[in-house]
């Protein structure tokens, strides 16, 4: 029981409800300056005019994005790379957890496969010996460079595979004595049963992929293979476009095209934004079941 | 029998196997691949037949002019983080915690995390843009309570801070929620025993709510301790400049800069093989003492 009737309560409560207001809307401050930037015409862009709503509302900058030839190719890289990189991840995940779920006297190999996957989070060869042999497996300039290295994602199995531990056991022993062997078991009882938490490794996923734009850097020579991100990446966070303060160019290459960047970060969030809905409804249950778990 | 359990077993080998093949040739390989550090490395020759060096990258690497800048960023960097990314989302918790409207504070929590769902490649295109000292928003702000403009990007002064609050920015609300669910599993009658014995509002947060959470808090920053050495390299390679290096040039981004920038392939090696063993000591720490004090496994 809380007693809220003193004075001081009050307040509290007042102050407390308008500070965590204001800082939610600083939070969100950036990208609505940035989206207004979007739909303004570029001469109020660049005279620096517009704050939280569009000045002379245009579409101008995304016809002009989405007409640009190389945004549309990197954006068809990031949906190829995402169908292709989301089943592999899926999968593997599926069949590596499940057997990583059973106690030791069912799997007897089971805490060395466990610790064979754990390793790789404390430990790695690091940037250049990984890349040599992504370079090695012929994988350079081939959309699988972007699946392949990370196909198993250690930490979205030992998610799954505390939520398969969770499952009462009475259930699969059931379907083991009616004849089901474990592929069967897993396929029509265990996946079903998990359809919550294998939806939110799923949007996990998704969303990883699509954000992903380091491995498009460094393993596509050609920039035609670029992911969205990674092409995004070299025209509007470049070190050159980075203006100094006394770099007269730089400022007005940045400015000009500062509607039209604006334009693009946007459509690169959109998917994002379009999936965050079923992702806050998942994500709850998904980040308690992996940070506090008994 | 035992050769009836074995065969039982084998299906469960079946689906284990394909992930443990990919994992062993693109991490575990990469871990022998480190033989590069100690080598004269020529991708033509490949790792056998490079010529050897012995600890040659290592003394290059200690005497780069630029080293100890560097290490001493990283640190500072991670450090600034792990505290300020401490504090923000525990205040933050406790104050939504003492909210009972729960549909705007379910909506305030979903604003709040939403930045952590964007990369920092469209966060970074976001905050040059906003950040700009000639025409973005912030300074404009500024500029109304009579602050001249600030370089949040381009001035080493700055940078450091900038990427310690751009980094809270896109992080604290995911870290709130971890800690508000930590909140909500606290015993109502812990509070009810309080308010009985007269414990006002602010009492009951002292010594109870705090109490309740603390566990939880002590768990992840020893966790986050394992991180010193990753000072985000992801934020930081798209934010920083070379009018920054002095103050926000990182070890991951050294490491990336000498080996695929300038193809000094084994040198780069040298140092991250530098970052990895010290993390993997304070990774072994921060998990050890975790399991002493709060019990916590990795699986």
């Amino acid at each position: 029981m809380k007693n809220y009737s003193t004075i001081g309560s009050r307040t509290f409560t007042i102050l407390n409800y308008l500070f965590l207001s204001l800082a939610a809307f600083a939070c969100l401050l950036p990208l609505i300056n940035v989206l207004a930037v979007s739909f303004s015409s570029k001469s109020a862009a660049a005279a620096g005019y517009v704050n939280l709503w569009p000045v002379e509302f245009t579409l101008d900058s995304y016809v002009y994005a989405l007409k640009k030839q190389e945004f549309l190719t990197a954006f068809l890289v990031s949906i190829k790379r995402i169908g292709l990189g989301y089943i592999i991840n899926m999968v593997l995940t599926v069949f590596i957890a499940y057997p990583l779920a059973k106690e030791k006297s069912e799997f007897s190999a089971r805490n060395i496969y466990a610790w064979f996957f754990i390793v790789t989070m404390l430990f790695g060869g690091g940037l250049i010996p990984t890349y040599m042999v992504v370079r090695y497996t012929g994988l350079i300039d081939s959309i699988w460079a972007l699946i392949i290295p990370n196909a198993v994602p250690v930490f979205n199995v030992i998610l799954l595979m505390n939520f398969f531990r969770g499952l009462p056991k009475e259930i699969e022993e059931a379907a083991y004595i009616d004849g089901c062997d474990y592929w069967r078991t897993l396929f029509k009882i265990v996946l079903p049963l998990s359809l919550p938490s294998i939806a939110t490794l799923s949007l996990f996923v998704l969303v990883g992929h699509w954000n992903g734009w380091f491995d498009g850097l460094i393993y596509m020579n050609s920039t035609s293979k670029w992911p969205l991100q990674s092409y995004l990446r070299s025209i509007i966070i470049n070190s050159d476009t980075m203006m100094s303060a006394s770099d007269e160019l730089a400022t007005m290459r940045n400015v000009s095209n500062r509607t039209f960047n604006a334009a693009q970060v946007f459509l690169a969030a959109v998917p994002v934004l379009a999936v965050y809905p079923f992702l806050q409804k998942y994500f709850m249950k998904g980040l308690v079941m992996g940070s506090v778990k008994g | 029998m035992i050769s009836g359990k074995k065969l039982r077993q084998l299906p469960l080998h079946i689906m284990v196997i394909p992930g443990v093949i990919l994992t062993l040739i693109y991490h575990y390989i990469p871990m022998f691949g480190i033989v590069m550090a100690f080598q004269k490395f020529v991708p033509a020759k490949g790792f056998f037949k490079s010529k050897w060096v012995g600890f040659d990258n290592f003394e290059y690497m200690l005497n780069l002019p630029n080293i100890k800048t560097v290490i001493y960023n990283t640190v500072f960097i991670s450090i600034m983080k792990i505290i300020v990314g401490l504090v923000v989302p525990v205040v933050f918790a406790l104050l939504l915690n003492e909210m009972r409207r729960e549909k705007y504070k379910r909506t305030l929590q979903t604003i709040i995390y939403f930045p952590h769902f964007l990369s920092w490649v469209i966060l970074g295109g976001i905050l040059v843009d906003v950040l700009s000292p000639s025409s973005g928003i912030i300074n404009k702000m500024l500029g109304l309570v009579g602050i001249d403009p600030i370089f949040f990007l381009g001035d080493s002064k700055w940078f450091p801070f900038t990427m310690v609050i751009t980094n809270v920015w896109k992080n604290f609300g995911y870290d709130t929620i971890v800690y508000l669910a930590a909140l909500t599993s606290i015993d109502m009658a812990l509070y009810e025993a309080a308010y009985v014995d007269g414990a006002g509002r602010w009492k009951q947060t002292l010594h109870v709510t705090l109490p309740g959470i603390l566990p939880i808090v002590t768990l992840m920053t020893v966790l986050s301790l394992g991180n010193i050495l990753n000072a985000g390299f992801d934020q930081v390679i798209n934010l920083y400049s070379p009018q920054v290096y002095s103050t926000g040039d990182i070890l991951d981004t050294l490491v990336y800069r000498i080996g695929l920038v300038e193809a000094q392939y084994s040198v780069a090696t040298a140092v991250g093989l530098f970052k990895s063993v010290i993390s993997l000591v304070l990774i072994l720490v921060s998990n050890k003492l975790a399991n002493k004090y709060a019990g916590y496994r990795i699986f």
